[in-house]
C-alpha cells in the first residue's frame, strides 16, 4: 500500500484535532482522501461531493498540480507524494 | 485580534492602490497565539475572476499552495486572507460571507480613486462575520 501525506488547511483542522498534515494510504488520490475520511469523522463531507468529486469550494492538489488537470480523483499516487487540500477563497465588494 | 505591523500594512496599501479599480487579494502568513493572529508576512495572489474583477475576487489556488508551502517551511501558518473593496466600505458583503471559511482573519481594505480608505478585519463566527481589533 502506498503512503502519502495529506496537508490539511486551517479551516478543516477542527476535524483533525488541529493536526496540519496526516499520513494516509491508498493507490489513488480518491483512496487516500477516503482513508483520511475514515480516520477523521466529518472531514470527507467537507472535501468531496456524495459522488466523490472535490466540492465546489475545494481544490485537491497532488504535488504542484491540481488533480483536475491530471486524471482527477483517479490519479495514481506514489510513495511519499503530498496531497494538499486547498480551499477556494472568494468574495467581493458587492 | 489581528496584529499587523505597520510596514506590512503599508505593503498592502501599495498592493491595493496598484490594483485599483480592480479587486486585489492575497494571504496573511504568521502565527496563532491563542485566539490572536500575528502576521509576519503578506503575500499577493492573482485574482482569477477576470470577468468581474471590479467587485469580485477569486484567489488563485496555485498562489494559495505556494503561500502554504512557504508558510510551512518557515514554521508559519496562513492566518488570514486580505482583499480590497474598490469604491466600497471595508465591510464584508453577502458574497464575502458566502465564500468565507472559519478560523481565518478576513482583512478588507477600502480603496478609491483618492487612495486607501479604512482597513478592517473580520472573522466568521457561526454564519456571520464579527469585527476584530487590528493592532499594529
Amino acid at each position: 500500500m502506498t503512503t502519502v501525506t495529506v496537508r490539511i488547511p486551517t479551516p478543516l483542522r477542527p476535524y483533525t484535532q488541529g493536526v496540519d498534515e496526516v499520513r494516509a494510504e491508498g493507490a489513488t488520490v480518491a483512496e487516500a482522501i477516503h482513508a483520511l475520511g475514515a480516520a477523521y469523522a466529518g472531514l470527507l463531507a467537507r472535501v468531496l461531493t456524495p459522488e466523490g468529486e472535490p466540492r465546489q469550494f475545494v481544490n485537491i492538489y497532488l504535488g504542484s498540480r491540481n488533480v483536475r488537470t491530471l486524471q482527477g480523483m483517479t490519479t495514481r499516487v506514489t510513495e511519499g507524494d503530498v496531497i494538499s487540500i486547498v480551499p477556494a477563497v472568494a468574495g467581493g465588494a458587492t | 485580534m489581528l496584529h499587523l505591523p505597520q510596514t506590512l500594512g503599508e505593503s498592502l496599501n501599495a498592493f491595493v492602490r496598484q490594483g485599483y479599480p480592480r479587486e486585489t487579494c492575497g494571504l496573511l502568513l504568521g502565527v496563532r497565539l491563542g485566539d490572536e493572529h500575528v502576521v509576519s508576512r503578506v503575500r499577493r495572489a492573482h485574482n482569477v475572476n477576470i470577468e468581474r474583477a471590479e467587485d469580485r475576487y477569486e484567489l488563485d489556488p496555485d498562489d494559495f499552495l505556494s503561500a502554504d508551502r512557504e508558510a510551512r517551511a518557515a514554521g508559519l501558518d496562513i492566518v488570514g486572507i486580505w482583499h480590497s473593496h474598490p469604491d466600497h466600505p471595508a465591510r464584508p458583503s453577502a458574497t464575502d460571507r458566502d465564500g468565507a471559511w472559519p478560523g481565518w482573519s478576513y482583512l478588507i481594505i477600502s480603496v478609491g480613486r483618492e487612495g486607501v480608505g479604512e482597513i478592517r478585519s473580520w472573522r466568521l463566527n457561526g454564519g456571520d462575520f464579527e469585527e476584530e481589533e487590528i493592532r499594529t
